[in-house]
């Protein structure tokens, strides 16, 4: 938890890239195959990989904060 | 402020409302959308089908006149409607037939040939099988046309309950930070991490394969424009015309189609007198060769008793964004690795339907302006059973 109240621009700083980066992942695919697809799962995997290792970070035993 | 917690509140009911009402028809989207991502995996696991002969690449096609004559002479349905070269199996063509011109084109039986020899392969009866069970629940639930308009209003519901759940998700996010999962925390809390952390996570990808999928609910509806608008103009010196008695050849159609069109491959041919063409004309749709272009079709309208090219044009915007939309919301175009991608994604969308159901389920008062400190206070009088 952070002491401060965040702002907008803080709250959707990460989520706006994702964003852009989804965007990007779900267009690479539709240009050409080879090396456009792989950029596309990459790209499409971050809110995955993102999500897993939220959770893993909160279901830890309490270290710090 | 008193501004702000007034539209705070009203973001909140669009919310809750947007969601609870479509949320049992998105559930039951995602759930028979999991298999379909896979229909063809799982159509060839379930049944057996003949195989196309395995040919050297650069062996030539067979020639479709004789291919059709083959399809004819092996079922019960004599009127060839469409022509069609599956991307997904190149080496088979696949030809849908009708009892007549006026049969309804979603009863045809669909023959599959050999692509190389025209050899009549199989005309399999689909409607029993898994897969469609699960395209027919997930596109119309069995209800036609209604069915499917009802299903895009749900999905328009669901994009409502996607931008409205941005905007709630902010102020509960004031004093946390991005990605927080309080995992020693009761149930609620933590599903309410879940539900912030998912939704947030996934929003641009629910949000375009919810979009597509709307827009492909108004698929029969852009094809009739399309008939009406620039087919019709198409084929407007046609208009007083008999239809030809005797249909000049298939493969000098498409053959004239190819050569007009030599960037581009043919996609389908809709025979004359069926919704894609006129009754004086063959149809032949071409399409590119990138995943992009490949979507895209361009219609050669061939004089079917001539066999001369009359007109063929670029379809209009309304047709390419629906064709455009179609593997955005499928994601059968990057390969394996994009579809295991898809259906983890949708099985993630799966999350945020079960736990908004669960969040509302336990507090009628909306969540998102419930402040953080009201929620503990809330969690704390209950007996608190965490893990």
């Amino acid at each position: 938890m952070t002491s401060r109240r965040q702002t907008l621009g803080q709250i959707f700083l990460i989520p706006a890239i994702l964003a852009v980066v989804t965007l990007g992942g779900l267009v690479f695919a539709l240009v050409e195959d080879g090396v456009w697809d792989a950029l596309s799962w990459v790209a499409l995997s971050a809110p995955i990989v993102l999500y897993v290792g939220c959770i893993a970070r909160g279901r830890r035993p309490r270290t710090s904060l | 402020m008193s501004a702000s917690i007034k539209s705070l509140r009203r973001w909140s009911w669009i919310h809750k409302w947007s969601s609870l009402i479509c949320t049992l028809f998105m559930l039951m989207l995602c759930i028979t959308g999991l298999p379909l991502i896979f229909h063809e995996e799982i159509d060839e696991l379930l049944h057996e089908q003949m195989e196309a002969a395995s040919v050297p690449p650069g062996t030539p096609k067979a020639n479709l006149d004789q291919a059709i004559a083959n399809a004819i002479a092996n079922v019960p349905e004599k009127v060839p409607h469409f022509l069609v070269w599956d991307r997904h199996e190149p080496d088979v063509l696949l030809a849908s037939i009708g009892t007549s011109l006026d049969s309804d084109p979603t009863k045809n039986r669909f023959v599959r040939l050999d692509a190389h020899t025209g050899a009549f392969l199989d005309a399999p009866d689909v409607t029993g099988r898994f897969t469609y069970i699960m395209l027919k629940l997930h596109t119309d639930m069995f209800a036609g046309l209604p069915g499917k308009l009802f299903l895009g209003l749900m999905g328009i519901l669901f994009c409502v309950a996607i931008v409205s759940g941005v905007v709630v998700y902010s102020p509960s996010m004031r004093k946390l930070r991005f990605g927080t999962y309080r995992g020693s925390r009761p149930r609620i809390v933590r599903w309410l991490d879940v539900h912030n952390l998912v939704g947030i996570t996934t929003v641009l990808w629910v949000f375009v394969v919810g979009f597509t999928g709307v827009l492909n609910t108004w698929a029969d509806l852009v094809i009739k424009i399309w008939q009406f608008g620039q087919l019709a103009e198409m084929t407007s010196q046609y208009r007083d015309r008999p239809a030809p008695v005797r249909l000049s050849s298939l493969q000098s159609a498409v053959d004239v189609a190819m050569k007009a069109i030599p960037d581009m491959e043919p996609a389908f041919v809709a025979f004359p007198g069926t919704i894609f063409s006129s009754k004086n004309h063959y149809g032949v749709f071409m399409r590119g060769n990138t995943p992009l272009t490949s979507r895209l079709l361009k219609p050669a309208l061939v004089d079917a008793e001539t066999g001369v090219l009359t007109d063929s044009r670029s379809m209009p915007w309304y047709v390419s964004t629906l064709l455009i939309s179609q593997p955005l919301h499928f994601g059968d175009y990057g390969g394996m690795p994009l579809k295991i991608i898809w259906t983890i994604l949708d099985i993630l969308t799966i999350v945020i339907l079960v736990t908004g159901l669960y969040l509302w389920m336990k507090r009628s008062r909306s969540l998102a302006v419930l402040s953080n400190a009201e929620l503990t206070a809330a969690s704390s009088v209950k007996p608190v059973l965490s893990r």
